[in-house]
């Protein structure tokens, strides 16, 4: 009994009328946490009750305050009839159980229904007694953090970094059971939600447990994903990078002051090359998988693509002496590590980390991008007939599962551990150690589910993996011999014996190591990287016809396309970074969706010019009739075309490599003799592909034949992405390569498109073209929304695919768009800012501490003067820097009812509601964030019978999704909080049904609360005003008047 | 390939002030799309049709999930689901609430009943604001209407209160309120030349002098309904025209407060008897509400008739208010007042 969860009703307001004949309500709570309910009283004919209740208390054991969310659920009292439920609350009290993160939730809830929407709002106050010691709970593992960034967050310190941490619950889902089908909808849902939220409970407890064990104390990199199979259950699962954490608490040793994010997740570089070898790779993995897997009751494993190339699963031999002997301290740090040797030992099979930016030093080489792609069967519950098809051991354990769930984590955890073992090897074949920049994802149709996982080899430095390096690991540079900006691109294999075929030359930087000519990752740019101009978002897209079919004939032709896909995925990509005269990728993201009849491809990343690369070449068209005159001409025009866009975009991006030694670099557009070594662009032709040895010679040109519509087709798609406005740059990743001056604005946003294809004639070029519209028509509107923030850039835009229905194809995007001031000098002398920066953070930090210790019991905080803040406002018609400036204002004036008394007062001004940003970066430009709340994981049904009167689907899932976002934001703000970093819209499943005026849509969102302070605001608190800082508890109290 | 579904949602609302004043005059969005490709932002921006029509789309979609929190202000403020800024919730409200001149012409003194309504297609033809934008504007004076009816306090400040509007705008919905509850007839044609502005600087002029509010500031309806025992004192101004005494007295003292503050002075001076007999004649009616009603009409027919020449805008009905009612102000009817009002 180790806990006391208080809970306090306060009052209600804007509640819906659920009495007609009145239009009023007569609202009461009901507070259920366990098994255990309280109810308010019944206040009477009101849409605004106080019911001031007294303490709910519930005793509870440590292990249900982690899994359990505290259900609200707000009813209007019916005497003659049942209770009419208005809408529900549903509170995460994970972040009350450790000590730095808040210590109340307090503030208006939205009220929300499935069916209805938000429907009002509730002030609660929730607070949790630990009676004892923090050692009791290492048992349930509270205490450990969770950090949904990527990166070590900021006002901490990597100690240690342990590793990787993963775990998955399955349950059956709810809308599936017998009983669905004499529920009501809202019943359902609410049943889901539920569910749901006690499962990411559970699966972050385990986790939590789990960490404890490897002895650390934080999982950072954590992401949760939901699988829903449909009829065969409800997968949850998780991955992360388990830490020991240290709060910096004075000198901020990397800690850089907050407005360049860059700064704080100085990695040392990593990342590895990828570049033609790819394509040889493709076919050797195919074989080798497809061969092997098949034992499984059925599951074809693809891809194995490994992007750097790799050919078959030799795995490199260590190169130089060093290499080698980094390669083992990595690998017996990883394998030493964890105290118990039985239960956690698998874990360490698997160095992988979801770390996308890393502290300096910790990352040496970079291998390239290693993936892996299986595709399943998933069984049927209630189909024994089914058993009979899959007639091998397997079945029977799926069999088993079906009755009795316990059994089928193992079979998920199989296929994941199949995966997993998949990518170690890849990465080993590259000569590294472990994977960074890790994930995995999943696409479901019907019974076929492909399973994605995705990484990018490395060598680590093996001291920041071992217990006892802790203090000197981040003052000692250990790779003297890596001289900054170019360590990462040096191959970690060997040369003599490389994997693939590659095309090495002498680093750029330092003239000493070997680097690849074009690379390829799924990491952040590490800080200390030297980028030539700036970078772009790069997409290839690409959609594959698939003949409708069952079962294991369904799953077979989905593994035989997989291959090809990613092979033309892989070569757009190519083409698309030549043209843009870049050498690398950045944040690689290769989804892949399955559809009833087709399959769709979406590669996003971010294009730049690494200096310490070699300058890339060209791109050539080759015509395969050359007698042919006109033809000819043709094809002269078209090259014309393409090398115009190259000299286009290197201005565009401002590429302007200094000119370098001819032996190394030749010029960029290849010479007409290579012609003769042509590479075929289709798809078809990836058996050839490995015939044509590319990599000798000195500069290879990217050489496309032309020999019949698709290919020509290609071409034209490859010179119809239009380039951003002026102005406007974009990116996925956390931040622009090339642009250090951002300004405070910014805007996240999530939009979303669907399109219906005409079914007549689907070709697979009308498909591409189709899709390609849909993205690019997609970018254009986002460009055109956010026209005044110019000069500005979209960063971190994070694009989903869905293909909810047969026609029906489904993007979401999610990006952050920040403004930034044009005229500081971009390029300023990096780390010479960055020290300074550092230092003066440092300052900061200890100013700081005062006023935050204030602030945690200070009263609502004297309101700025309304006139200031409307002077504020007025300053600026754009509206949005307005918002922004005005939030810490606002936050600070508590609602003055009298004000409005006042003539003379702005009426606006007393408004009451704080601002609380949100963005998928892991940071807050012109700020300081200086406290981590907690994780907020919130999973949403919403469904409505009444499509047409909402709207129609867009008009439902607009509402739907603004709903999302001020749940989150309420969240936070009743934590203390005012942003949610590290944003992500994990999941947007959409399903419509016109024709019965239904729809319904499930979202799933995370993302870190915190408290920020402005940059600006840190003089001003650190002068004898501190309330003036935004801090949580004011605005808690504040929200209560 | 049709777009089925195209959202944009931003975590701080996107409001575009050009898209919203279209919206609020009532266009539709193919029609909105047309005037904005006109103004030329295509060009500007290079942008395509498509992309304007999704742009425009979603803002009118915003706007409509706005408008239920606009019919009730303070909810704006309070509402947790869009993310405004300060500023941009002023800007929302002030002009969701301003009102076209023409459109209130035509409405002004009337009752705000769904006969009105009714009429509203013919005002939209007569007018050329689209019938959409008349109804949002009739809506309105008559939720505000509805609100301040019957509280307490000042007009002004209760509309401020709940609706937030800016300090001008609230006198123009306290002129609106005042008018429609005193049902003053200003439609004839004889009042045309008459603008908005006029009858509500008279409105302003009457709440302050002529109605409960002005004795008692503790009543319902204190600043909407004319008081009656006023109205009945009214009757006694007659011996301002009977005795001659105090005709002279009262000329003599209204010239003194005038003198250099009218253009129209000398004409005024000349003509005051007949002026005064009129304006006299219009005050003793007051008792009757359809001789309130006909306030406007009466002083612009009697009142110019018999001084032979018409209230023109250079001598308009304001200015003889100024000059001849507040000698008769409630607190000091006292014809020596003239020298305190102005």
């Amino acid at each position: 009994m180790p806990g006391k969860l208080k809970v306090k009703i306060v009052a209600g307001r804007h509640l819906p009328v659920m009495d007609r004949a009145s239009d009023l309500t007569d609202a009461f709570v009901e507070v259920k946490f366990g098994n255990t309910t309280f109810k308010t009283d019944v206040y009477l004919k009101s849409l605004n009750p106080q019911w001031n209740s007294e303490w709910f208390k519930f005793e509870v054991d440590d292990e249900d305050l982690q899994d359990e969310p505290l259900q609200i659920t707000v009813l209007d009292h019916d005497t003659y009839s049942a209770n009419d439920a208005i809408g529900k609350v549903y509170i995460d009290i994970d972040p009350l159980l450790y000590s730095e993160a808040a210590t109340v939730i307090s503030g208006w809830f939205p009220i929300y229904d499935t069916i209805h929407g938000i429907r009002g709002e509730i002030n609660v106050v929730v607070k949790v007694d630990l009676f004892n010691d923090l050692n009791r709970f290492r048992q349930s593992s509270c205490g450990v953090k969770f950090f949904c960034t990527t990166s070590i967050p900021k006002c901490y310190r990597a100690v240690i970094i342990h590793g990787f941490v993963e775990e998955l619950v399955v349950n059956e889902d709810p809308e599936y059971q017998w009983i669905d089908r004499i529920r009501t909808p809202r019943a359902s849902n609410e049943a889901r939600q539920r569910l749901i939220s006690l499962m990411s409970g559970e699966l972050q407890r385990k986790i939590g447990l789990k960490v404890l064990e490897m002895r650390g104390n934080a999982v950072v990199g954590y992401l949760q994903c939901f699988d829903l199979e449909g009829e065969s259950g409800l997968v949850v699962r998780a991955i992360g990078t388990a830490c020991t954490l240290d709060k910096l608490s004075s000198p901020a040793a990397f800690l850089p002051a907050c407005n360049s994010p860059s700064k704080e997740m100085k990695e040392s570089p990593l990342v590895h090359p990828p570049s033609h070898g790819c394509r040889s790779t493709h076919n050797s993995p195919i074989h080798t998988a497809t061969g092997s897997r098949l034992t499984q009751n059925f599951s074809v494993s693809v891809p194995t693509l490994i992007y750097t190339g790799m050919g078959s699963g030799s795995a490199g031999k260590e190169g130089g002496p060093f290499k080698a002997l980094l390669r083992q301290q990595t690998q017996s740090a990883l394998e030493q590590r964890g105290g118990s040797p039985h239960r956690f030992c698998r874990r360490r099979e698997f160095p992988f980390f979801t770390l996308t930016a890393f502290p300096p030093g910790f990352l040496v080489h970079v291998g390239g991008v290693v993936s892996a792609r299986s595709v399943k069967l998933l069984d049927r519950i209630h189909n024994p007939a089914f058993v009979g098809i899959m007639g091998n051991t397997r079945s029977y354990k799926l069999l088993d599962w079906n009755s009795f769930n316990s059994d089928e984590p193992e079979t998920r955890d199989a296929w994941w551990a199949e995966i997993r073992q998949e990518i170690k090897s890849h990465a080993k074949a590259l000569g590294c150690h472990a994977v960074v920049g890790y994930s995995e994802s999943t696409s479901i149709c019907e019974e076929v589910c492909i399973l994605s996982a995705s990484g990018t080899a490395a060598v680590l430095n093996p001291r920041f993996l071992q217990d006892g390096t802790v203090e000197g690991c981040l003052e000692q540079r250990l790779e003297e011999n890596l001289p900054a900006g170019c360590g990462f691109c040096h191959i970690p294999y060997d040369e003599l014996n490389m994997p693939f075929p590659a095309h090495l030359t002498y680093c750029n930087n330092c003239r000493k190591q070997k680097v690849p000519d074009v690379l390829f990752t799924t990491i952040d740019l590490p800080v200390d990287a030297t980028v030539i101009g700036k970078g772009c978002l790069i997409q290839a897209r690409l959609c594959r016809l698939k003949k409708k079919a069952q079962a294991e004939a369904n799953a077979t032709a989905i593994s035989n396309l997989l291959p090809f896909m990613e092979y033309e995925v892989h070569t757009q990509l190519m083409n698309k970074l030549k043209l843009k005269a870049m050498n690398a990728l950045f944040g690689l993201r290769i989804q892949i969706t399955v559809g009833e009849n087709m399959l769709m491809g979406l590669a996003s990343a971010t294009g730049v010019y690494l200096a310490a690369l070699p300058t890339p070449g060209g791109i050539q068209i080759a015509g395969k009739t050359p007698n042919d005159g006109s033809y000819e001409q043709h094809i002269s025009h078209m090259q014309k075309k393409i090398n115009d866009t190259i000299a286009k975009n290197k201005e565009l991006y401002e590429i302007n490599p200094p000119e370098i030694s001819e032996e190394i670099i030749g010029s960029p557009i290849p010479e007409p003799r290579q012609r003769s070594r042509l590479l075929r662009s289709q798809s078809e032709s990836s058996d050839e592909v490995t015939e044509l040895d590319l990599s000798h010679g000195k500069k290879d040109a990217f050489v496309l034949e032309i020999d019949d519509t698709d290919a020509m087709e290609d071409v034209h798609s490859l010179l119809t992405d239009v380039p951003p406005p002026s102005g406007f740059y974009s990116c996925n990743t956390e931040i622009m390569p090339g642009i250090n001056n951002w300004t405070s604005e910014i805007q996240m946003f999530t939009s979303v498109r669907v399109i219906r294809l005409s079914s007549l004639n689907l070709t697979n070029q009308a498909l591409n073209k189709n899709f390609n519209d849909l993205c690019e028509n997609l970018l254009k509107s986002l460009y055109f929304k956010l026209r005044s923030m110019i000069p500005c850039c979209l960063c971190h835009v994070n694009f989903t695919v869905s293909l909810p229905e047969d026609e029906l194809i489904q993007v979401t995007v999610t990006a952050v768009a920040i403004t930034f001031d044009k005229n500081q000098a971009l390029q300023t002398t990096k780390t010479h800012a960055e020290k300074l920066l550092q230092r003066a953070s440092t300052d900061n930090e200890e100013l700081l501490q005062f006023p935050l210790e204030l602030c945690s019991d200070s009263l609502p905080s004297h309101p700025f003067p309304p006139a200031k803040e409307h002077l504020e406002s007025a300053s600026s018609n754009s509206g949005i820097p307005a918002a922004q400036r005005a939030v810490t204002v606002e936050k600070a004036s508590p609602m003055g009812e009298g004000n409005f008394r006042n003539r003379s007062a702005p009426p606006c001004a007393n408004s009451t509601v704080g601002v609380v940003k949100m963005t998928p970066l892991s940071f807050i430009p012109g700020a300081k964030i200086t406290k981590y709340l907690g994780i907020i994981n919130m999973f949403f049904i919403r469904e409505t019978t009444s499509l047409r009167e909402e709207g129609g689907v867009s008009g439902f899932l607009h509402a739907f999704i603004a709903e999302v976002f001020a749940m989150v934001r309420a969240h936070v703000a009743a934590l203390g909080g005012n942003a949610v970093v590290s944003y992500i819209m994990k999941q947007c499943v959409f399903m419509e049904n016109p024709n019965k005026n239904q729809a319904q849509c499930l979202i799933n969102v995370s993302g870190d609360a915190v408290v920020f302070v402005r940059e600006s605001e840190l003089e001003v608190v650190s002068t004898p005003q501190p309330a003036a800082s935004c801090q949580p508890s004011c605005t808690g109290g504040e929200v209560t008047t | 390939m049709t777009s089925e579904l195209d959202i944009f949602v931003g975590n701080t609302t996107l409001i575009d002030e050009d898209v919203y004043r279209l919206w609020l005059d009532g266009y539709s969005v193919s029609d909105a799309v047309a005037l904005r490709v006109r103004s030329g932002i295509l060009e500007q921006t290079g942008a395509t049709a498509a992309v304007l029509q999704s742009d425009t789309m979603d803002h009118y979609r915003t706007f409509h999930m706005l408008e239920r929190l606009l019919h009730a202000p303070p909810k704006l403020l309070h509402q947790l689901i869009f993310q405004i800024p300060p500023s941009r919730q002023a800007l929302l409200i002030e002009r969701y609430y301003a009102f076209d001149e023409a459109f209130v012409r035509e409405v002004l003194g009337k009752k705000l009943s769904k006969g009105t309504k009714k009429d509203l297609d013919d005002i939209s033809t007569k007018t050329g604001i689209t019938l959409k934008s008349c109804r949002r504007q009739f809506d309105n004076f008559k939720r505000v209407f509805k609100v301040v009816e019957e509280m307490r306090g000042s007009l002004v400040d209760n509309i401020q209160q709940h609706f937030l509007l800016s300090d001008r705008l609230a006198r123009d919905y306290a002129a609106i309120v005042f008018f429609a509850n005193n049902r003053f007839e200003t439609g004839k044609k004889k009042l045309q030349y008459l603008s908005f502005g006029d009858f509500a600087f008279c409105a302003e002029l009457m709440i302050q002098n002529w109605t409960l509010g002005a004795v008692d500031s503790q009543v319902d309806d204190m600043d909407m309904d004319l008081d009656k025992e006023f109205l009945q004192d009214l009757k006694e101004l007659k011996v301002l025209v009977a005795d001659k005494d105090l005709l002279d007295l009262h000329k003599s003292l209204v010239c003194t407060a005038l003198r250099g503050k009218l253009g129209v002075f000398s004409e005024m001076e000349a003509n005051f008897k007949n002026l005064s007999r009129g304006l006299v004649n219009v005050a003793a009616k007051l008792t009757h509400n359809k001789d309130v009603r006909d306030l406007f009409v009466d002083l612009v027919e009697k009142v110019s008739c018999s001084v032979g020449c018409p209230l023109t805008p250079s001598w308009p009905v304001p200015g003889l208010y100024q000059c001849w009612m507040l000698p008769w102000t409630h607190s000091s009817w006292n014809p020596a007042a003239p020298t305190t009002g102005h």
